[in-house]
């Protein structure tokens, strides 16, 4: 038999003399492959979006935490802030130990509202040591950050966001003026550097930080929340890890503190993003599997409708393969033009989803990987009805009204 | 020579477990170059079990079938497929013009299984359509023919493979009696210039134009008959 060439353009003229139907037919592997490839690029999306964010908070960050909680297992419930047994003493004895770690801050968060002549606004307040700036990437656009000095001397200072300084202030230039946070008056500082887009980091543009000893003057609370470290370099995280934990050992029972990598953390967070992905992908893949079926379902119909043509094929001298073929190659076609716009329809989705929401990544393998399920379910799906349509009888297939 | 050679051919249908139908009971036949011959007989005599046995669209239970001295039981499908290609043209009742299709493509269609060239392929469809009056109708799809035509297209779609014999299966069945007329007129030309020309009908008017008649019933032959000719 010359040319299946012969057989793949009567496929596509049979295909093309039914447009509609066609049509219709690609639609569910339309559907299944957009969905698969937007809803892939979504969770990648996150994932980028929540490492470069983690990225943000600092480099080469430990950070110790009140409570049991093992990453390994995934998180088990929240640290207990509150049951914290940190003391600032520890955070200057962490900073003395030398070694694999650069420097260590102390840090405690909590609600409250802070005003100016009038405005109000309802906040969390960071309480913080002078190195939590550096290890946090903290700059200072304007005035300087909290100092030594003013954690020693428990100064009634504060450094401010952007958005919370134009909340409040609006033009003014809110450097020595004195916001009321409960009874006490603040002086402002310095004003942080804003940074751009969405960031997660505990919305940077509204922070409101003062030396954490004022603060546990302010709240009536020795305790501090958080240990946040810096290691003198990535490769000495295990080594800083190893320090910190023979460290809190000698100072507080095993269950009241953990000592966690940040790179654990962010690979933790991506680890159960992935897994989310992977099963909105899985489910979208689904979606492919009964546009398979629409596909199988549509090409019996055709086989069924066309018996005298193919019975007429027969006769004129189509061998039983050529028609298995034909109809093969319909089926694949199908579902493989299907895939080709599912692939525009869901990579341009992404595109424009990460125009407005988050910036969305179309990778290479769930391209493939949704063109390749789609075509295979064009073949596997299209072999009944093409074995259907070979075996036919010519004189019944003739006689079929 | 002979075209087909059939010998003591039975074909027995069975239907259900204990029913059988013998559509075909013991049947002698031989059909020469340049015969243009009518199988007649009323429904259910057989005549298209035959018909589709000698266009080796179907196999005998039993009996000798000989296609250009090949034993057609000694073949597989695609060998049988192979041989009406090459070899046979089938003309139907319902003429079995694929939908939305021109007449150029309708008639080139066998070749493309013979596996001829695009150009040769339209270029033979297009004289054949020609042949049978329809030079000016190429590329009407079959919705926009009258019956007639469609049969004409139908009969170049037969002719197109330069077959050794054509089938015609009640082709004027679908037709008014002029076009009937028509076609029948055609088939004769087709005759004279040579082409072996095999009728089935029931109607003995029709079988009249023919050369040579041959009556079945009950699965048996009843008479072979030599037509005078007008």
């Amino acid at each position: 038999m010359s040319g299946y060439n012969e057989i793949l353009r009567l496929a596509l003229s049979s295909i093309w003399r039914n447009k509609t139907r066609s049509v219709l037919t690609m639609l569910g592997v339309v559907i299944g492959v957009a969905s698969v490839i937007l809803l892939v690029s979504l969770g990648q999306g996150l994932q980028k979006f929540i490492t470069d964010s983690f990225e943000d908070l600092g480099t080469n960050v430990v950070v110790i935490l009140p409570g049991q909680v093992d990453l390994e297992q995934g998180i088990q419930g929240p640290p207990n802030f509150a049951g914290s047994k940190f003391t600032l003493r520890h955070v200057t004895e962490i900073n003395n130990l030398g070694g694999p770690i650069d420097s260590a801050a102390a840090s405690i968060e909590l609600p409250a509202a802070v005003s100016y002549k009038g405005e109000s606004k309802y906040t969390t307040i960071a309480g913080i040591s002078s190195e939590y700036g550096s290890i946090r990437n903290l700059a200072v656009s304007k005035g300087r950050n909290i100092t030594r000095s003013d954690v020693d001397l428990e100064r009634k200072v504060v450094i401010l966001g952007e958005g919370m300084v134009r909340d409040l202030f609006g033009a003014t230039n809110p450097l020595g003026k004195q916001i009321t946070l409960g009874e006490e008056k603040l002086t402002v500082v310095g004003v942080l550097e804003e940074i751009g887009g969405g960031n997660f980091r505990f919305d940077i543009n509204n922070f409101v930080a003062i030396p954490i000893t004022t603060s546990q003057r302010i709240f009536g609370d020795d305790s501090i929340q958080l240990i946040t470290a810096k290691a003198t370099s990535k490769e000495d995280i295990p080594h800083a890890i190893t320090v910190l934990e023979n460290y809190m050992s000698t100072q507080l029972e095993e269950e009241e503190y953990s000592v966690v990598d940040q790179g654990s953390l962010v690979s933790t967070i991506n680890n159960i993003l992935g897994v989310i992905t992977t099963a909105l992908g899985g489910i979208a893949a689904i979606s492919l599997v009964v546009g398979g079926v629409g596909i199988m379902n549509i090409m019996l119909v055709s086989v069924t409708e066309r018996t005298r043509e193919i019975g007429l094929r027969k006769a004129v001298g189509a061998k039983p393969q050529n028609i298995l073929v034909q109809f093969l190659i319909e089926a694949t076609v199908l579902s493989g033009v299907g895939g080709l716009i599912g692939i525009l329809i869901g990579a341009g989705g992404a595109l424009i989803l990460g125009k407005f929401l988050i910036e969305t990544s179309v990778s290479f393998w769930s391209v493939a990987l949704a063109f390749g399920v789609s075509a295979a379910v064009g073949i596997i799906f299209g072999v009944a009805p093409a074995l259907r349509a070979s075996k036919l009888d010519p004189i019944d297939a003739l006689r079929y009204e | 020579m002979a075209i087909i050679n059939i010998k003591d051919v039975t074909k027995t249908y069975v239907l259900g477990e204990e029913v059988e139908v013998h559509a075909l009971k013991g049947v002698n036949l031989s059909i020469k170059k340049g015969e243009f011959t009518s199988i007649i007989g009323s429904s259910g005599s057989g005549k298209s079990t035959l018909m589709h046995i000698m266009g080796l669209l179907d196999k005998p239970t039993s009996g000798g079938v000989w296609f250009l001295d090949k034993k057609v039981s000694s073949l597989d499908d695609d060998q049988l497929a192979g041989l009406r290609n090459e070899h046979i043209g089938f003309v139907f009742q319902s003429f079995n013009l694929l939908p939305r299709t021109t007449a150029l493509e309708n008639v080139a269609l066998p070749l493309i299984y013979a596996g001829v060239e695009e150009k040769a392929r339209l270029k033979k469809a297009k004289e054949k359509l020609e042949q049978v009056g329809l030079g000016d109708r190429l590329n009407h799809t079959s919705t926009q023919l009258s019956g007639g035509q469609q049969q004409r297209v139908a009969i170049a779609r037969a002719l197109v493979n330069s077959p050794d014999i054509v089938f015609a299966d009640e082709p004027t069945g679908n037709l008014d009696s002029e076009s009937g007329a028509e076609i029948m007129k055609l088939l004769r030309d087709l005759n004279k210039a040579g082409n072996t020309i095999i009728l089935v009908t029931h109607e003995p008017d029709i079988a009249k134009g023919t050369k040579r008649t041959i009556e079945l019933k009950d699965g048996q032959i009843l008479k072979d008959t030599k037509n005078r000719t007008k």
